[in-house]
């Protein structure tokens, strides 16, 4: 493959809210992210994870740099379209409470006009690819589910509207072992099968591992290491290191229990 | 004669008062609703309105009804006496809970929910319809339902200002010293109250119910059963308002049938809200229609409520006293000779207000200082001096007139050297009458005509020291309506001079004591006097 143009393109991107210079939550920031790889931003909070896949689907401007979606700056993208073509799936899933499974998941194939007849489809083959049977949950409300049936919904509607691009943010942090490993994997298996592009927030370095193409490791705003999951078990760079430290003591301290979690 | 029979007896006049109070209570909240929900919308929206919206709202409901109503009244559009005023008053007393349950409820929808909202790119618009106010919805609903309850409560006394409404029992009843009266109308009320507190409640926890729906109907049901409930809801409300509106619009305004063939514009004539400055009035408007001149009756005017309505114009003439002009009006400092006080009244009122003072009517009305009989004659109590050693250890209760006049309470302590056991208590005049009677005080300050103090038994103490100053019963009259009207002086100086003071308690006793109505008790006075009753 030679060079292929990124999907997702950050230039020098800065980001300080209402313009404050010292409080500026991303600086200097340069990434680019191409067609069908997941690039996970991994570190701790407050570091700018989140902030910087605001930036994505303009739920923020940059204060300084641009970042590019499709070879386009996002402030000349229309916000309604730019997210309506951007899947976005986030830690309390944030479904609609007063809507049942079926609407959460129509959402966006509803605001774009669809069809009834397309979106029921939609909504019944989206379930299916998440794991969850139509005939049972298409009619249930969000505060009839367990919280890894709220995040397959999350991911559904997410995906709903067929976008290229899926952003997602910390979607399994607030699972239990189990459930979020086997969500996990079922999403590794889920994103082979469809070529999305996703951008992955999270401060699990286990999560990162198993899921990334690529992991971007922040610290204060900036990306500090930019490797393949492979270069990044190798690497001296000591917030690295340190993750994966913490991983090795993990193992060590829990290593009877890990067997479950894992 | 107990509620049951009064109810029965006078089942029309009860749903009357209640159909006007549920006007001014729906109409009120239509406004109230179709003004508050937006503004609390806006509000949320803008974190800087927030703090400036929410206070001015709060300060509103601090503002004790009456003197809302005091001041509505001079102001143009809004103003004025009766149902109007009364709206406006309430729209502005429902205004915080909406607001505020509106910012709650938008507020109040989950951070990640909001989040989700905005990522799957819903325009604000859609985020507003189909998130936040589905979710605030039930919040809001409860604020509605708060409000409407105050509304019924604060509706009561917009009979103060000729509203009508289930108050004008009420301020009747505690005037009259009647507890059936005051049942009559406190009982609709609370009973309004608590219906529309429940049909609020029926419909938020249907809402809320459909939201955590089981699985097992389909959603177009489900939607299209709600949409029911709201213009089932919506259609009723239009219905009840716009028939009652239509229903007020017959009723004939005050009785006017009887100036036929003249084409002239009625005279209003306000009353204060006691039995006497109704009594009063309805000897002029009886004089006047007995003259084949128009009348609006526009009775019960709480607190200073007549003098602002004669001024703004919305009132032709009213009954008033020298004294309280004199003082309470006119902010002089209390004088005792009547002349001088009757000359400055009349001079100062022709030349600030233009308005014209009539003839002394024969009688003056002045704070009585009262006890009960038994103890003035067990005491031999005859003059305020002589109660001076007692009143150490008696308790005093006194009207917030006669405590907050500058011919009233902190006057009279010192021209007397007076002490009490304990701070007097002030509470509403008609209820000192009761305290004295069931012994709950000793002593308190009453008005000399009042017939209430034949009733229960009472004695005046004689003001041996002339410390109150006279209150003289005259008319108050704007000059343009006398200019106007020649039947409006002619009635005036028919009635100069001619109510004596034992007469006026007896008057008065016939409408508190005895129960009977107005009119009727005016009308048998008039026959007595050899009045003319057919138009000339």
């Amino acid at each position: 493959m030679s060079a292929p143009l990124p999907f997702v393109q950050f230039r020098n991107v800065g980001y300080a809210p209402q313009g404050a210079a010292s409080g500026a939550i991303i600086s200097e920031l340069s990434l680019e992210i191409f067609s069908g790889e997941t690039l996970v931003l991994l570190g701790e909070s407050g570091c700018g994870k989140t902030t910087t896949l605001r930036l994505v689907n303009r739920m923020l401007l940059p204060t300084s740099g641009e970042v590019l979606v499709a070879g386009k700056p996002t402030s000349e993208w229309d916000a309604i379209s730019l997210r309506r073509s951007t899947g976005y799936v986030i830690q309390e899933a944030g479904l609609f409470p007063h809507f049942n499974v079926e609407r959460n998941v129509a959402l966006v194939p509803a605001l774009e006009g669809w069809t009834g007849e397309r979106v029921r489809e939609r909504v019944r083959e989206m379930l299916t690819l998440v794991g969850l049977d139509p005939e049972i949950y298409a009619a249930r409300f969000p505060g009839e589910l367990s919280g890894g049936q709220r995040q397959r919904v999350g991911v559904a509607r997410a995906l709903a509207a067929d976008p290229p691009l899926l952003l997602m943010d910390e979607p399994f942090g607030a699972l239990d072992p189990l459930t979020r490993a086997s969500l996990q994997n079922e999403f590794a298996r889920l994103r082979a099968r469809l070529g999305k592009t996703v951008i992955f927030v999270t401060h699990d370095v286990r999560e990162a591992l198993r899921l990334a193409t690529r992991i971007a490791l922040m610290r204060a705003g900036r990306i500090v290491l930019l490797a393949t999951p492979g270069e990044f078990m190798l690497t001296d760079e000591p917030l690295a290191r340190a993750y994966l430290e913490t991983l090795r003591l993990d193992e060590n301290r829990t290593a009877p229990a890990s067997k479950h979690g894992g | 004669m107990n509620l049951i029979e009064f109810v029965k007896s006078n089942w029309r006049e009860v749903l009357t008062l209640t159909g006007e109070h549920l006007y001014l209570v729906l109409f009120s909240m239509l406004f109230a609703v179709v003004a508050g929900i937006p503004l609390g919308i806006l509000v949320a929206r803008r974190a800087a309105l927030k703090r400036a919206a929410l206070g001015v709202a709060g300060i509103l409901q601090t503002v004790p009804s009456l003197a809302l109503f005091g001041f509505l009244i001079p102001l143009p559009l809004l103003g004025g006496i009766g149902a109007r005023t009364a709206i406006v008053a309430l729209i502005l007393y429902a205004l915080l809970p909406l607001v505020r349950n509106t910012v709650t409820g938008i507020e109040g929808v989950d951070k990640s929910v909001r989040e989700a909202a905005v990522a799957m790119g819903m325009t604000g618009r859609q985020i507003l319809w189909q998130v936040e106010l589905p979710l605030a919805l039930t919040v809001i609903l409860a604020g509605v339902r708060v409000a409407t309850v105050i509304s019924v409560g604060v509706a009561t006394i917009a009979a103060a200002i000729g509203a009508g409404g289930l108050g004008t029992y009420i301020f009747r009843g505690l005037r009259q010293n009647d507890n059936t009266l005051v049942l009559a109308g406190a009982l609709p009320a609370a009973l309004l109250a608590l219906a529309a507190d429940w049909l609020l409640g029926l419909l938020e926890t249907r809402l809320d119910a459909n939201r955590k729906r089981r699985a097992g109907t389909t959603r177009g049901a489900h939607r299209a059963r709600l949409w029911q409930c709201v213009a089932v809801a919506a259609v009723a409300l239009v219905v009840a308002a716009v028939a009652l509106a239509a229903w007020r619009g017959s009723q004939p305004k005050g009785a006017a049938g009887a100036g036929m063939g003249h084409a002239s514009v009625p005279v209003r004539i306000g009353s204060k809200d006691f039995t006497e400055s109704i009594i009063l009035a309805e000897m002029l408007a009886q004089e006047l229609e007995a003259r084949g001149a128009p009348v609006e009756r526009r009775y019960e005017l709480g607190g200073n409520l007549c003098h602002d309505a004669l001024v703004g114009a919305q009132l032709d003439v009213y009954p008033e006293y020298t004294g309280t002009s004199f003082t309470a009006i006119l902010k002089h400092q209390p004088v005792s000779d009547a002349r001088a006080v009757y000359e400055r009244v009349r001079s100062d009122y022709a030349e600030r207000f233009k308005v014209e003072v009539s003839a002394p009517l024969g009688f003056s009305n002045d704070f009585a200082i009262l006890v009960r009989g038994a103890d003035a004659r067990s005491l031999n109590l005859r003059t305020i001096s002589e109660a001076i050693p007692h009143a150490r250890g008696w308790r005093a209760g006194f009207g917030q007139d006669f405590m907050s006049r500058a011919d009233g309470y902190s006057g009279f302590a010192r021209a007397y050297d007076l002490r009490f056991a304990a701070r007097p208590r002030e509470m509403d005049l008609s209820l000192t009458y009761r305290a004295l009677a069931a012994r709950e005080v000793d002593i308190i300050a009453g008005n000399s005509t009042d017939g209430l103090i034949a009733a229960l038994d009472l004695v005046q103490l004689e003001d041996d020291r002339r410390y109150f100053p006279p209150y003289e019963a005259v008319f108050l009259a704007r000059r343009d309506a006398l200019e106007q009207n020649a039947s409006l002086a002619a009635a005036l100086r028919s009635l100069a001079g001619s109510i004596k003071t034992d007469e006026m308690r007896r008057l008065n006793h016939e409408v508190d004591g005895r129960q009977r109505a107005v009119a009727d008790v005016v009308g048998e006075w008039r026959r007595g006097r050899g009045f003319s009753v057919s138009p000339s």
